[in-house]
């Protein structure tokens, strides 16, 4: 008896007891949809973060006052803090010849109000230098920047995020060149950013203009909130981060007194967190295809003694053991198979649902359905080999005789 | 026909050994069957006429003796040697017919040449062809369910004949019908020996048993009569004359 007869008394058998094939495969339909579901709902979430933190610029390392504890990126209470960050800690950095530093940038953050003619909105304002586009990858979309100059000479410049310019201006054309109130300052509009979201918060919201103009004439402070350095390679972000907590420690005399955010720190957090999620479902896949094999295994020993007598009679005309073995192993797989398979079907249906009724986008993961469906075909196989033995070694005599 | 019997046994014996008692289904039995024989195998329960059939139908090996089959030693044989064997050289015609009801009487037919490997092309046009020699050929893709038990016996039989094999046994074929359908499918053994078939029919019943043409009768295991009977029944006769009788009674 070849595969092909065998997959045939299969699907005759199968389809001849289509509600019991069905309770049957059900656990193994539930764990794998349950598995392409939740993985791409992870998958979906997990793009989503790292893209989020991408869209940042990239090859960032941060450096904040006060020391944070807990996971980088988390927003954790902090010791210390306040006026720890210098000026020249920032010019410094400008200054030290390592090859690995690209661009350093301060950032200053304050809330104000900012007035146009009768419309004014509260708004950030972000005191920042001219590096800050390209390390936030984050581009002007009409004028330009402003410069080293406008740092230098503390200039009334300012760049508006778009939602702003459209909010004061309707359009981005036409706020080039306005004078706008800005807390205590008037300040010409030399450009205005692109759309951009962080996922967090919109960065159309927020102002820029360069931090001495901040600092000599809005705040009255030579402190800085963060400084952020970029280097030319992702591989050199360990290599700058290390320099980063020699240089602060020198120059504060405390490593307690500022800490270092590394963006691969956050990333490889995130990285870790979504694989230990990973390995949860892992987990509860195998416990539920477990349970499904069980139920796969318990319906076949039914079905092996139902059928006691047509197993008698195949061996009576001629049915070697291995071929009774094979017909029930195919018949189990089989069950397996196209339960794995309305399983992926289901999970996809599931996280396409998911994906339009929250607000996580998901992704269809191919390996996880593929590894899901392979394992719930091995439960059948396995789970059908017990039975088939069984029936493979049924006497024909007392096999004929059953009632 | 071949030169050697189609069944040769030797001192056969079988022992069941169940714990403290050991039973003696056969003791000692020899016997031949040459080719184109019609034999009846006859004895009261227990009298070890099934434990014979089992052994020759190579679905039991015996404890001690000889058994060829076809010219061949089948009582050393393996699991699946014999199951080679009873493809190729039985046909099993059961009482109460062993049709798979999810198959239609032709793949029911086509049953052992599936584990004789043949092609499915083949085995359409052979299992076709037998089905109409037991004047079936118009109830092919009826399941069983749907035939009546004298139809589904021939069914049994069709599949019994389909890899032509050299014995045909039948165990109790006509016990479970009626006068009219047991006559039919006698007239089919008779018919099916005419042409030259073996036959090994277990009965208990002397009205079957005198279908043949030697009937050898079981008692304690043993042999204890071969007897051969001058003047076999024709099933033919006897359907006519059932016919004649219903005829008779319908006008009532």
């Amino acid at each position: 008896m070849n595969l092909s007869e065998s997959l045939h008394s299969a699907i005759l058998s199968i389809s001849g007891n289509k509600l019991r094939s069905f309770l049957t495969m059900l656990g193994i339909i539930i764990g794998v949809a349950a598995v392409v579901a939740m993985v791409s709902l992870g998958e979906g979430v997990t793009e989503e973060i790292v893209g989020q933190i991408g869209s940042l610029g990239s090859n960032q390392i941060t450096i904040l006052p006060g020391r944070s504890r807990g996971v980088p990126g988390a927003p954790v209470a902090r010791r210390g803090g306040g006026d720890i960050l210098e000026w020249d800690h920032y010019l410094d950095l400008e200054q030290v010849s390592f090859p690995a530093i690209k661009n350093v940038i301060a950032e200053n953050t304050v809330s104000a109000v900012a007035t146009y003619g009768r419309e004014s909105v509260i708004t950030r304002v972000v005191g920042t230098t001219p590096a800050y586009p390209e390390v936030r990858n984050f581009q002007v979309e009409v004028g330009h920047f402003f410069t080293q100059r406008d740092l230098e000479q503390a200039e009334r410049v300012a760049v508006l995020g778009k939602t702003i310019a459209q909010d004061l201006f309707l359009s981005p054309q036409a706020a080039l060149g306005k004078k706008i109130r800005i807390g205590g300052i008037t300040a010409t509009v030399v450009g205005v950013m692109e759309e951009k979201s962080t996922g967090f918060q919109d960065l159309g919201e927020q102002i820029l203009i360069p931090i001495t103009t901040m600092q000599k004439r809005l705040t009255g402070s030579e402190y800085l909130q963060t400084i952020t350095v970029q280097t030319q390679k992702e591989e050199e972000l360990d290599l700058v981060a290390k320099f980063l907590e020699v240089f602060f420690t020198n120059r504060l005399g405390d490593p307690d007194k500022f800490s270092i955010f590394n963006q691969q720190d956050v990333l490889d957090t995130i990285n870790q967190v979504t694989g230990t999620m990973t390995l949860f479902l892992a987990a509860i896949t195998g416990i539920s295809l477990l349970v499904g094999g069980i139920g796969i295994m318990n319906i076949m020993l039914v079905s092996v003694t139902e059928r006691t007598r047509e197993i008698g009679l195949r061996k009576a005309i001629g049915a070697r053991p291995f071929d009774i073995l094979l017909q029930f192993v195919i018949e189990s797989s089989l069950l397996s198979a196209l339960g794995g398979l309305i399983g992926i079907v289901l999970g996809i249906i599931g996280s396409q649902l998911v994906a339009r009724l929250s607000p996580y986008q998901t992704i269809i993961s191919p390996e996880a359905a593929i590894i899901a469906f392979s394992i719930s075909v091995g439960v059948g196989l396995f789970f059908g080999i017990y039975p088939a033995r069984r029936a493979s070694q049924l006497d024909p005599i007392t096999a004929l005789r059953y009632e | 026909m071949g030169q050697h019997p189609v069944i040769k046994v030797e001192n056969l014996w079988k022992i069941y050994n169940l714990g403290e008692v050991k039973v003696e289904a056969l003791r000692g039995i020899s016997f031949e069957v040459t080719a184109g024989e019609f034999i009846a195998v006859m004895g009261p329960s227990g009298s070890g006429k099934t434990t014979l059939m089992n052994i020759l139908g190579c679905l039991d090996r015996p404890t001690q003796g000889h058994y060829f089959l076809d010219g061949q030693e089948v009582s050393k044989l393996s699991q699946n040697e014999l199951a080679h064997v009873r493809n190729k050289k039985i046909g099993f015609v059961f009482q109460n017919f062993n049709l798979l009801p999810r198959l239609t009487a032709l793949q029911n037919v086509e049953l052992p040449l599936i584990y004789a490997d043949l092609p499915p092309q083949k085995r359409k046009e052979r299992a076709e062809e037998v089905l109409r020699s037991v004047n079936l050929a118009e109830r092919a893709h009826h399941y069983p369910n749907q035939l009546s038990g004298g139809q589904q016996q021939r069914v049994a039989i069709a599949r019994a004949l389909v890899n032509d094999p050299p014995l045909i046994l039948a165990d109790e074929p006509t016990g479970n019908l009626d006068t009219h359908s047991s006559e039919e499918i006698m007239q089919i053994l008779q018919k099916l020996n005419q042409q030259g078939k073996t036959i090994i029919l277990i009965t208990h019943e002397r009205d079957i048993a005198e279908h043949c043409r030697r009937v050898l009768h079981f008692r304690d295991g043993q042999i204890v009569d071969n007897e051969t009977v001058e003047q076999p029944i024709k099933a033919e006769i006897i359907l006519s004359e059932l016919l004649q009788e219903e005829e008779a009674v319908e006008p009532v």
